[in-house]
């Protein structure tokens, strides 16, 4: 081994060895929490602040709208709202958690983020998330919490406070009219349909979120009782609930889309399909979805939606703020905002999102309710009353047993 | 000897190494740690969810099959191309269109193979129009075929082609000139050898090791990437690169183990491929050998593969082509239901909203794409010289190649990690130190090779006439390696504008580039954002691919030997 040979492998096993170090070394203070119980100190502390808001950026209309808010956030709280446009939740997620690593306490990159079920429950389990926090806002009160219970509720885990809902989501099938003259009332007649018209359904494939959410929508349809979905699946009770769906499953994929020998990876592929006519049913977690595409000329203007009889299930939006936030006075003014009457109003406006609120509509004043009540839906939109029941996410294990059991069953071709 | 003045040049190998020693070894660590903890809640390791995976042997044999096949297909092609139309129209023409089919995306270019081929794309959607001109009954539906996404991977296959063959063809453009073609292809023309067996036998033994890393590289990518296997690849399962990029956005701790164990087999299954691939090349020597003995001159394969490549070539670029004219459309397009052929109203609109997040992001894209390629063009131009003046070099040199085995996003964390340690996150000099970790293998990759074939014998006559070693590196060698330093510095740049994991994650989502809008606005699968975001993307790298193949073409215009091949 020459000199020079020597000399970089010591440089080299130094540099390994303080890497290590670094990255071993384990949290040892804890941040002081706020807590937002003098709203005043609460908007005096967030002017000026930047807050960076990590939110998927796939969607031009949710970006359209963040650029709204972001107007509304300077203009009455002096607030900067930067919207970092992700591809992924996970790509923020694992930023946060190698800051978390690196011991990064209150200087993180992401001050808030738009997140899902999964997520929540990891990172609050991690000990990632700030807070409580949500049932201090303001707006907070205007919050429906005993008609839409899951802005409580993420995948059965209580929120504890812990993210704030702000947009009530739940699963619609969107249809062509042409090719669906009764629609289907349950799955059972769903499977009828399917047989009858092949190549013309599909869902996007599992682990896909709005895969396994299909996938527990038909399990809610042929279990035996609903109530066992609240709580975890013990293996018992999960193969004999889950037996009839799998039947359901292997009875309609050889008449599925491309005879099940395929399925479309995300929710967005499965949108494309149906605006390009290769499904005439289709389904997504947002009922202001068809209206808002119809008006942004993205789809075939006579699409339709329907719900099952028995209700689908429901699911909430939420914002979290990452322990580490470096601005986290700034993250709760837009939190709150986010539940500003006004502001729900126009994300439910079709023309805008679609998303519907998550607000009790009869608590707010007349003005407000007004909002409401001037929107047109949409062509496409089913109207609240027609939207029928709404049902809680199955507990977190059901998805993952499911997710697994369908890999094993069809994720690889025989 | 030893006693000599020492150049500051022969530093240029240990630079190299230790800027590179500790983010890789970040990169590494990250990668690999996942597969070493137990699994919280799993009375098993990662290894062992993921050998219990029954996806796990074809997934394996698919990313080998199509990485070998699309590497193998491209270069033949590549070879054919060179071999028979070198010197015809048909070759001038696809020089041109290199430089575009080069800057375009790989997602963009699969995106667009998707609308032409899709059960529900333009050709589907030509033939029902056609039938109904005609009067012809038809459904009205797309048919249910499976033409993208099929289990045999054969769409992939085709797109990679399309994407290797403008990449080796300009890694023969570069390497051209130090093969002495005109004159081995006379010979073997006067022997009677037909243009195929001429140029297999005399042109090929000096073309290919200037070939070689460039081959690698694109084995590599093949078997590794992750956007256009996914568009086009099929899902039961798919390609290893795909299911981890899959398995790591899902939290479980499950899941994160199981990609962490299938980026090491990942790694291993392309080092073991590379091994492979040396064997076939025996394999190649040895029957171009027993060839070269039989004496058989092959005229008659010149024919038929000439029939097949301008066939091949028709339909593979005809197909890209029409793709990206279909984006270009889907730019502007208003409503554009199936079966039409053409938009039912057009609008500027994705245009106009596009406008602001662009004009920001360019300046970011432009100024990390120049930082991190010209460092990297000089750190490796440096590393070479050193090399070329007996300098010591270092087998941990390779280390650079490590990056384009590892998946990005298992990779990146351990270094974003550092960067936060170092405490110059977010930064944009740190993010072009990012993209220079990324950018460095393919400049070597690119360069190297041109760089080592140059016929040193330029050199001796030089210092025979009384130049010092610094004026004929400046002034002989410089000059005659112009083109390869300019075709490697787009390849640089090009690499550069593509990183989106590595701009969004160490930018810890502060530097906004090109990409990161790209990507993230795409992955809602809008095909308006889809045409509009391409073509802003392929601007800047068709710009320097466009530069690189015409600026020598200017200053060597009076250098005979040196210029293109035509």
């Amino acid at each position: 081994m020459s000199q020079k040979l020597k000399k970089i492998a010591l440089l080299a096993s130094l540099a390994l060895a303080t890497l290590f170090l670094t990255l071993q070394a384990k949290a040892q203070d804890k941040m002081p929490t706020v807590l937002p119980a003098d709203w005043d100190n609460v908007l005096n502390e967030a002017r000026g602040q930047t807050v960076y808001f990590n939110a998927w950026g796939g969607d031009p209309k949710i970006n359209a709208f963040l650029e709204w808010l972001s107007d509304v956030a300077r203009s009455r709280y002096d607030i900067h709202l930067q919207h970092v446009k992700l591809a992924a939740t996970s790509d923020a997620v694992a930023r946060v958690r190698s800051e978390m690593r690196a011991n990064e306490r209150d200087n993180g990159s992401v001050d808030l983020l738009w997140i899902n079920g999964e997520n929540f429950a990891m990172m609050k389990s991690g000990n990632m998330l700030f807070g409580p926090f949500a049932e201090q806002l303001p707006n907070f009160k205007y919050v429906d919490r005993i008609g839409k219970p899951a802005t409580l509720k993420d995948f059965t885990q209580a929120t504890d406070g812990y993210e704030s809902p702000w947009a009530m989501a739940q699963l619609v099938f969107e249809y062509v009219p042409q090719f669906v003259p009764t629609v289907p009332k349950n799955s059972t007649e769903l499977l009828a349909w399917i047989i009858k018209n092949p190549g013309r359904f599909t869902y996007p494939q599992p682990p896909d979120y709005l895969g396994t959410t299909f996938l527990k929508q038909i399990l809610y349809e042929v279990i035996s009782d609903q109530v066992v979905l609240q709580s975890l699946a013990t293996q018992a009770i999960y193969e004999k609930e889950t037996a009839k769906l799998w039947q359901w499953l292997d009875a309609a994929h050889p008449f599925m889309w491309r005879q099940g020998q395929g399925f479309p990876a995300s929710e967005s592929a499965l949108a494309q399909l149906l605006a390009d006519s290769e499904v005439a049913i289709s389904f997504s977690f947002n009922p202001g979805r068809a209206s808002a595409e119809i008006s942004a000329g993205n789809l075939n203007p006579n699409i339709r939606s329907f719900v099952f009889e028995n209700g689908t299930i429901g699911n909430v939006s939420f914002v979290a703020i990452p322990l580490n936030s470096k601005n986290k006075f700034g993250s709760l003014v837009i939190s709150n905002l986010l539940l500003d009457p006004l502001v729900q109003a126009r994300a439910q406006d079709p023309a805008i999102l679609g998303f519907m609120t998550v607000l009790d509509i009869k608590s707010l004043n007349l003005e407000d309710q007004a909002a409401f009540s001037q929107l047109d839906l949409g062509v496409a939109t089913l109207a609240p009353d027609l939207l029928g029941k709404s049902l809680l996410e199955p507990d977190v294990s059901w998805m993952s047993m499911i997710a697994q059991d369908w890999q094993k069953r069809y994720g690889v071709l025989k | 000897m030893s006693k000599t003045r020492r150049s500051p040049i022969a530093a240029a190998p240990i630079v190299l190494i230790s800027l590179l020693v500790l983010p890789v070894a970040a990169g590494l660590w990250a990668t690999m740690s996942p597969v070493l903890r137990p699994i919280s809640g799993q009375d098993q390791g990662a290894f062992m969810s993921l050998w219990s995976w029954n996806g796990l042997w074809p997934a394996i044999r698919l990313s080998l099959v199509t990485g070998l096949a699309a590497t193998l297909i491209g270069l033949a092609i590549t070879a054919a191309l060179f071999a028979l139309f070198q010197g015809h129209r048909i070759f001038r023409v696809f020089l041109r269109l290199v430089a575009p089919f080069l800057a375009v995306p790989h997602a963009t270019a699969a995106l667009a193979l998707t609308f032409i081929l899709a059960p529900s794309g333009w050709i589907m959607r030509g033939v029902v129009t056609l039938f109904n001109a005609l009067g012809i009954p038809i459904s009205q539906t797309p048919p249910d075929f499976i033409t993208i996404n099929d289990p045999g991977g054969l769409a992939l296959i085709f797109g990679l082609v399309i994407k290797e063959v403008p990449f080796l063809v300009l890694m023969c453009v570069a390497a051209w000139a130090q093969c002495d073609a005109p004159r081995r292809r006379l010979v073997a023309s006067a022997l009677g050898y037909g243009r195929i067996t001429g140029f297999w036998l005399t042109i090929w033994p000096v073309l290919y090791p200037q070939l070689r890393l460039p081959i690698f590289a694109v084995l590599a990518y093949s078997m590794t990437t992750v956007d256009m296997a996914m568009i086009l690849g099929p899902s039961l399962p798919p390609s290893l690169a795909v299911q981890i990029s899959k398995w790591i956005t899902l939290p479980e701790p499950l899941y994160q183990g199981m990609a962490a164990a299938a980026a090491v087999v990942q790694l291993t299954l392309v080092a073991a491929t590379l091994l492979v691939w040396r064997f076939l090349e025996l394999m190649g020597r040895a029957i171009s050998r027993a060839q070269f003995q039989s004496g058989i001159r092959g005229l008659s394969l010149d024919g038929p593969i000439k029939f097949f490549g301008l066939v091949f070539g028709l339909v593979g670029f005809g197909v890209l082509i029409f793709g990206l004219l279909a984006l270009g459309i889907w730019s502007i397009a208003g409503f554009w239901p199936y079966p039409d052929v053409l938009p039912q109203t057009y609008t500027p609109r994705v245009w106009a909203e596009a406008q602001s997040g662009v004009i920001k992001a360019t300046q970011n894209t432009v100024i990390l794409a120049l930082l991190s390629t010209v460092t990297a063009v000089l750190l490796v131009l440096a590393v070479l010289q050193s090399e070329f003046l007996g300098k010591r070099t270092y087998r941990a040199q390779r280390i650079i190649y490590v990056p384009l085995l590892v998946p990005q996003i298992t990779f990146l964390p351990g270094l974003y990690q550092l960067t936060l340690t170092a405490g110059i996150s977010g930064q944009t000099l740190t993010v072009a130190f990012a993209h220079f970790i990324f950018v460095l293998p393919y400049v070597a990759l690119t360069m190297g090779p041109a760089f080592r074939a140059w016929d040193i014998r330029y050199a001796m006559v030089a210092s025979a006439m009384g130049a010092s070693r610094k004026k004929i590196f400046w002034q002989v060698r410089l000059p005659m390696l112009l083109r390869p330093i300019l075709i490697s510095s787009a390849v640089g740049i090009a690499t550069s504008v593509a990183q989106f994991l590595p701009s969004q994650l160490i930018g810890a989502g502060r530097i906004e580039t090109l990409t990161t809008e790209a990507i993230a606005l795409t992955s809602g699968g809008n095909r308006h954002l889809i045409g509009t975001y391409g073509l802003v993307q392929s601007l800047f790298p068709a710009i320097a691919f466009g530069l690189a193949l015409w600026v020598p073409t200017l200053t060597y215009r009076n250098r005979r030997t040196l210029r293109a091949p035509k």
